[in-house]
């Protein structure tokens, strides 16, 4: 079983990283760049099948040569085998499609067809969710989206999936596809061990992994565009159908508020707060 | 497809040769036996870690005359796995700020090879390592987090065990080493949680101190150590003693009282502890830099009365505190090296068993080896058994203790003197020595009185109180999923739960047992109310208590550092 994860670099927008100039725009030479946090939940499938069913799992991403340390992370994370970065100036300021064409093309380029390609639920910056469907797409696969549980049939050439699907109410879905098939990961997803001996596998993996991730960069390929064989004028920039007008920074909370001190034992004072918490209560 | 006793099918099931459920010292020694001889064997440990779940008192011995030691099967062990060396030992009678020290290096020393200090959570994992690596080149491993709940059976017969977090496993033998409070002992009908007088309690705290300063307070040099006991009147009359011991950077200081002693004396473990901390005698040795790291508690078994004569059922043996192999006579305690023996003891009789193609004897066979080897003297001494039919009868007790406290028996005293130290270090003697209030409190009062020298030193020494030492531990609750439960929440059944449970004390609320009144229908009523939060695992409510009790699942609950 053969596993491709893709991932990407974000900026890290956890409290204390992220920073913002004055007009609210994001400084991105301040803000450290990390692996999309909704990425974890797919790495996290690549090795339940990797651990149940054995075989490797590569992982790739788009993006600055900088982004091999995000690489790095999803290696120790998914025991991965080998890690594939693809880079260079033509694939910058790609929208969701080119990058899903350019991906397409470095899934294509791999010695082996892997069974399974897995991506995670939208990344931070974009918000999209677009780009795994869209290489899904190019690749000619059937996709399962959303799932938070997944059992591979090596015998029958399927893959079985659990999809959460939010509606009115929310409902698991049970789905069935041919191998090979692209999954992308629910922020739901949970990985399960119900055999001791996918547990012993689980922790042979840790253990080998954790000599591969420090000298990770021995098993970093990168590919540029003429590596995969993609003419400039249909990736990064000039192949991106996607014209951005503007960017309207997300408008600050206000920070001054109107507040009342009330000491409890003032009943008409309290009877004021009652009174305008009330509709609150009720839902309104 | 087969069903299973518990509606599990076989097919359900993984099989390993062997399975050894607990990463103890009793545990290893199994698992390290068995994958010596090629046997596929599987580990399963609870705790986060190894060691995580543990505590002892901490001392491991290596006795000479015992077939097996722990550092025989483990290479490296005291280099890597142990603290100080203890060279020195004694024990020191009070009876108020009167002491009388005896040292009983001989006792300690006999058919003792080493005897080393040790901390469980750094000694249990190291084991636990070495375990994994052997283990793993049979087929099978260590694997941490994993609750076993119970047996698995097929047509009565044990097959394999339950667990929580995976699926059942089949194995041809099942070794047992998952503690005192053993849920495979139990299900397998082996041992019970009835009578508090076939346990001890022992609680610890673990305080930090610089080697250097440990060198300087104790007069030891290099890897050496020290060991002190304690005894008399510091404990409020309840049976049982105190020890000291001194670790790399860091003392291990504790009591451990007859079970049954503290819930009739409705003591609180944590205040005994606390009288020793602050006594006069310690002010030298604990300074005014007294730094609780970890305060900790476990039931010990005591094999006298508890050590199984037939350890083992079908293919499942039970080694270590699970077969109530603790020795405890006299002053000195002896556990680990039992379980260690015991654990490679039974891993030879499952060889044994096997290779003559006898695999339904390996029971026998590993009760054979108990008894050859002989591990069960050591546990039921046969001079005790019938010393403690006399020793132990209530009139009998009543008229030494009176004797022991009179003119007569203070003249006595007085007259044997040195010789007193003498009679203390024998380890036949030792062995005889009555489950009763002579030996533990009323004999070295009355020798502290007569004999001793007044400690007038001041002990600044200021314990932390319970909530800070339950704040201090590591826990991870299992939240909406307690291990416990109250069946009779009466203070007639359960009240006692509210002083002998190391984490609880009258009047303190954030305990695991608390006393309230409620009113229903115009009459009160006292009943007991739990809370599983603080809980450490000790199993003393389980005994004292009218309760269902389990070990949390995998990986949760008290996560000791220490141990």
């Amino acid at each position: 079983m053969y596993s491709v994860v893709l991932t990407k670099g974000v900026p890290d927008f956890r409290e204390g990283q992220v920073s913002f100039d004055e007009d609210g725009h994001l400084e991105r030479g301040k803000t450290p760049t990390v692996m999309n946090p909704n990425d974890k939940y797919a790495l996290r499938a690549a090795l339940q099948t990797k651990v149940r069913h054995g075989g490797d799992v590569s992982l790739m991403s788009m993006g600055p040569p900088g982004y091999k340390e995000v690489l790095q992370e999803g290696m120790a994370d998914v025991y991965a085998d080998d890690l594939y970065l693809l880079s260079d100036r033509e694939m910058g300021a790609a929208d969701t499609w080119a990058t899903a064409m350019t991906v397409a093309s470095g899934i294509g380029k791999l010695d082996q067809e892997p069974d399974l390609v897995f991506a995670g639920f939208k990344t931070a910056d974009g918000e999209t969710g677009h780009t795994g469907p869209q290489a899904c797409w190019c690749l000619d696969r059937p996709l399962i989206t959303h799932v938070i549980s997944l059992d591979v049939d090596e015998d029958e050439g399927v893959v079985r999936a659990k999809r959460l699907v939010e509606g009115d109410v929310e409902e698991i879905e049970t789905v069935e596809a041919d191998l090979p098939a692209f999954i992308v990961t629910d922020p739901e997803f949970e990985p399960s061990y119900y055999r001791a001996s996918h547990r012993l596998r689980h922790k042979d993996l840790r253990e080998e992994t954790q000599e591969r991730a420090e000298n990770y960069e021995d098993h970093v390929t990168v590919w540029d565009h003429s590596a995969l064989n993609l003419d400039p004028d249909f990736i990064g920039l000039d192949g991106s159908p996607t014209i951005v007008e503007g960017v309207d920074p997300i408008p600050k909370a206000p920070s001054e508020r109107e507040a009342t001190t009330i000491d409890p034992s003032d009943g008409e004072g309290m009877s004021d707060v009652l009174e305008t918490l009330q509709p609150h209560v009720a839902g309104d | 497809m087969t069903e299973t006793d518990g509606g599990q099918t076989v097919d359900d099931a993984e099989h390993y040769e062997a399975l050894v459920v607990g990463a103890g010292p009793g545990g290893a020694a199994a698992a390290a036996t068995l994958a010596r001889n090629d046997v596929e064997t599987l580990v399963l440990e609870r705790g986060v870690d190894a060691g995580s779940k543990n505590v002892s008192g901490g001392l491991i011995y290596a006795e000479k005359s015992a077939p097996y030691t722990i550092d025989r099967l483990f290479p490296d062990f005291r280099e890597e796995a142990t603290d100080r060396e203890i060279t020195d030992y004694y024990i020191h009678n009070v009876a108020g700020e009167q002491v009388k020290t005896f040292d009983i290096t001989d006792l300690h020393e006999h058919d003792t090879e080493w005897s080393d200090a040790v901390l469980r959570r750094k000694m249990d994992s190291w084991l636990a390592d070495r375990v994994h690596e052997m283990t793993r080149e049979t087929g099978g491993g260590l694997l941490t987090e994993v609750r076993v709940n119970g047996l698995l059976r097929e047509k009565g017969r044990i097959v394999g065990v339950t667990c929580d977090e995976i699926d059942p496993i089949t194995a041809d033998v099942v070794i047992a080493a998952d503690g005192v409070n053993s849920e495979l002992a139990r299900d397998a009908g082996l041992t019970d949680w009835e009578d508090p007088d076939e346990y001890f309690q022992g609680v610890k705290a673990v305080a930090d101190m610089p080697s250097d300063v440990i060198e300087e307070r104790f007069g030891v040099s290099g890897d050496e150590g020290v060991a002190h006991l304690f005894s008399g009147d510091l404990f409020e009359g309840v049976r049982g003693g105190g020890f000291l011991y001194t670790n790399d950077d860091s003392l291990s200081i504790g009591s451990v009282f007859h079970l049954d002693s503290i819930a009739e004396e409705r003591a609180e473990p944590h205040q005994l502890l606390d009288n020793l901390l602050t006594h006069p005698l310690l002010a030298e040795w604990l300074g005014d830099d007294y730094e609780e790291v970890e305060y900790g508690a476990k039931l010990v078994p005591d094999s006298k009365k508890m050590a199984l004569k037939r350890p083992y059922r079908g293919r499942l043996l039970a080694v270590g505190d699970a077969a109530g192999q603790m020795q405890a006579q006299g002053p000195i305690i002896k556990g680990m090296n039992h379980a260690v023996t015991a654990g490679a003891l039974a891993a030879e009789a499952y060889i044994e068993a096997r290779s003559r193609d006898e695999e339904n004897m390996m029971g026998h066979f590993y009760k054979e080896k108990l008894e050859t080897e002989g591990v069960m003297d050591k546990l039921r001494p046969a001079r005790y058994e019938l010393a403690s039919k006399v020793g132990e009868n209530e009139t009998v007790s009543n008229v030494v203790d009176s004797v022991v406290t009179s003119g007569v028996g203070r003249m006595a005293v007085s007259a044997l003197g040195g010789t007193l130290e003498r009679l203390y270090s024998s380890p036949f003697l030792v062995g005889m020595i009555p489950d009763t209030r002579t030996p533990y409190v009323t004999l070295p009062t009355v020798i502290a009185e007569e004999l001793g020298t007044p400690v007038r030193e001041r002990n600044d020494v200021q314990p932390p109180d319970l909530a800070d030492r339950i704040g201090d531990l590591t826990y991870d609750v299992d939240v909406g999923n307690p291990h416990i439960e109250l069946r009779d929440k009466s203070f007639a059944a359960s009240g006692t739960a509210v002083t002998a449970c190391p984490v609880s004390a009258t009047d303190f609320g954030g305990g695991c047992y608390r006393a309230e009144t409620v009113e229903t229908n115009g009459s009160t009523e006292k009943v007991v109310s739990l809370d599983t939060q603080p809980c450490v695992e000790c199993g003393t409510c389980a005994v004292v208590a009218d309760t269902t009790w389990e070990h949390p699942r995998g990986g949760k609950g008290v996560d000791y550092k220490q141990g």
